[in-house]
């Protein structure tokens, strides 16, 4: 797979292929592997994510701690909010669904981990139904996406211990927007924009989960990194550009990540693990956890 | 190489990559060793897993792991009542295996019949594992092809005579190392092949005469 997405920007346009079939094609070659059958497993893929969602919304699901769940269906019954019915309120609850249902040890699709694994589904199933796109047009998304990942994986890193939430849930927002927009019309050169538009969003974002628990904040940060992936597809699909190239934003993001200390990176050493109430509700759970036969 | 595959995947029971689905990897490849799903298996947890493996399920994941669930098995949520209806007596301790050792490491000491086998693997996080021992001897072994392990008496041609049977059997060897712990003492084998062994393979090779045990791990991921 490619380690620069410039430079599969460049040959997907110089071959005048999207990114998604630059991406099948790539990994058909690495791994020995017909195209239909990668298409196979991304469809498969697919279908768990369709599932974790559907099972999110319908909102009976709480994490062992108690700590998270319930907060997805909230945002899809709501009629409150300024976005009430529009696609952004869709792709919010959606990300909150996934990650509730990964909380509560449901089965969820590591896109491209566990921790952020809502933040591309919400988004591409979201905007997939709001314009009527076909499941193939979706299938496709993912093989962008995956590429998206790779660069990342190879370039900084995809794991919070190694790079802070930027590399889980920022990278997750780099992915998804990157994908949509491809999925909307949108060029390769537009997708490299998106990544970099959603990636800055995210830079310096830390890993701080209560009692090292995949739940809280991680849940909400899916979402807020669907947000940002949204925000970053708006603009990138109406020509809006970033001036520093999408290479070079994922590498400061690996630097950042290099950087940061090991308070921020999944240990619950730091940040919203370490507020006085962080600390407490970190402690009581975990004791409940035991109780419960964990 | 990254594969697309391995960014948008695995299909996993949640909440961790790394505490969940990399623990239930290293639990399927235990279970390999006993070739079935343990009667006693003792687990020391050392430092993440010990701190967090509870809140992450990391505890079900490997007894999940040892009866053969698969990461995306939703039975490892209730993996720990499965054991006990299954007959599989379970321990899990917290420790500090060495101050150098991968912050999500497990020992796991596993007993089945008259088979008794100590393992210890990583998770080194989206769902990937490495394997670092089996009973003392050091390996790499990482779950993404069928691997044979075996001991062996220090005998001239062994890997010469172990290459051949495979090559008879037309399987391919994708990686092969040996470890000793001393010179002239038994050595120990990990081949890593592209096609799974069968039983004909796996028998011969269990009847050659200088093969103290053999034991075929199958590919827990890719």
């Amino acid at each position: 797979m490619y380690s620069s997405l410039l430079a599969a920007i460049i040959d997907a346009e110089a071959s005048h292929r999207s990114l998604s079939q630059l991406a099948l094609d790539t990994e058909a070659k690495d791994q020995g592997r017909p195209v239909a059958e990668i298409r196979d497993a991304l469809r498969r893929a697919l279908v768990v994510m369709r599932g974790a969602i559907e099972q999110g919304l319908v909102g009976d699901l709480y994490s062992e701690s108690g700590l998270v769940g319930g907060d997805a269906a909230k945002v899809a019954l709501s009629t409150k909010g300024p976005f009430t019915g529009s696609p952004f309120a869709d792709v919010i609850a959606r990300a909150l669904a996934v990650q509730e249902v990964n909380a509560a040890m449901g089965v969820i699709v590591a896109a491209p981990t566990a921790g952020g694994a809502g933040v591309l589904p919400a988004v591409l199933t979201g905007l997939a139904k709001a314009r009527g796109i076909s499941e193939d047009e979706i299938v496709s998304a993912l093989a962008t996406a995956g590429l998206i990942g790779a660069v990342v994986a190879e370039r900084a890193s995809l794991s919070g211990a190694e790079g802070g939430c930027q590399a889980e849930t920022g990278a997750a927002a780099g992915m998804a927007a990157g994908a949509a927009v491809e999925m909307l019309g949108g060029t390769p050169t537009q997708v490299g924009h998106a990544v970099a538009l959603a990636q800055q969003g995210t830079l310096g974002l830390v890993c701080d989960p209560l009692g090292g628990l995949v739940e809280l904040p991680c849940v909400f940060r899916n979402a807020t990194g669907a947000a940002i992936a949204l925000a970053a597809v708006e603009m990138a699909l109406a020509g809006v550009t970033f001036a520093i190239p999408v290479d070079e934003v994922i590498d400061v993001m690996g630097e950042i990540g290099r950087e940061m200390d090991v308070r921020y990176r999944e240990t619950a050493g730091g940040g919203l693990a370490a507020t006085p109430t962080g600390r407490r509700l970190a402690r009581e759970r975990l004791v409940q956890i035991k109780r419960s036969g964990g | 190489m990254v594969s697309l595959l391995d960014i948008i995947g695995p299909v996993m029971v949640g909440p961790s990559s790394s505490h969940t689905a990399g623990a239930c990897r290293i639990g399927l490849l235990a279970r390999g060793l006993v070739g079935g799903t343990p009667e006693r298996a003792r687990m020391e947890l050392h430092g993440s897993f010990a701190r967090t493996g509870e809140g992450h399920g990391t505890d079900k994941a490997i007894a999940g792991g040892l009866m053969g669930f698969r990461p995306d098995d939703d039975r490892i949520r209730d993996a720990l009542n499965i054991a006990e209806r299954e007959g599989l007596a379970y321990v899990f301790e917290k420790t500090t295996l060495s101050e150098t050792a991968h912050p999500n490491t497990v020992r796991i000491t596993l007993e089945r019949g008259d088979r008794s086998h100590v393992m210890t693997g990583e998770s080194l996080g989206a769902g990937r594992i490495h394997i670092t021992e089996v009973d003392g001897f050091p390996v790499e072994v990482h779950g993404n092809h069928h691997t044979i392990v075996l001991v062996a008496e220090d005998v001239k041609g062994s890997v010469a005579g172990i290459a051949q049977l495979l090559a008879d059997a037309s399987i391919n060897i994708a990686t092969l190392r040996l470890t000793r712990k001393e010179k002239g003492g038994d050595a120990f084998m990990v081949i890593e092949v592209d096609d799974r062994p069968d039983e004909p393979v796996r028998d011969a090779i269990r009847a050659l005469p200088w093969v103290r045990w053999s034991h075929r791990l199958d590919k827990v991921s890719g």
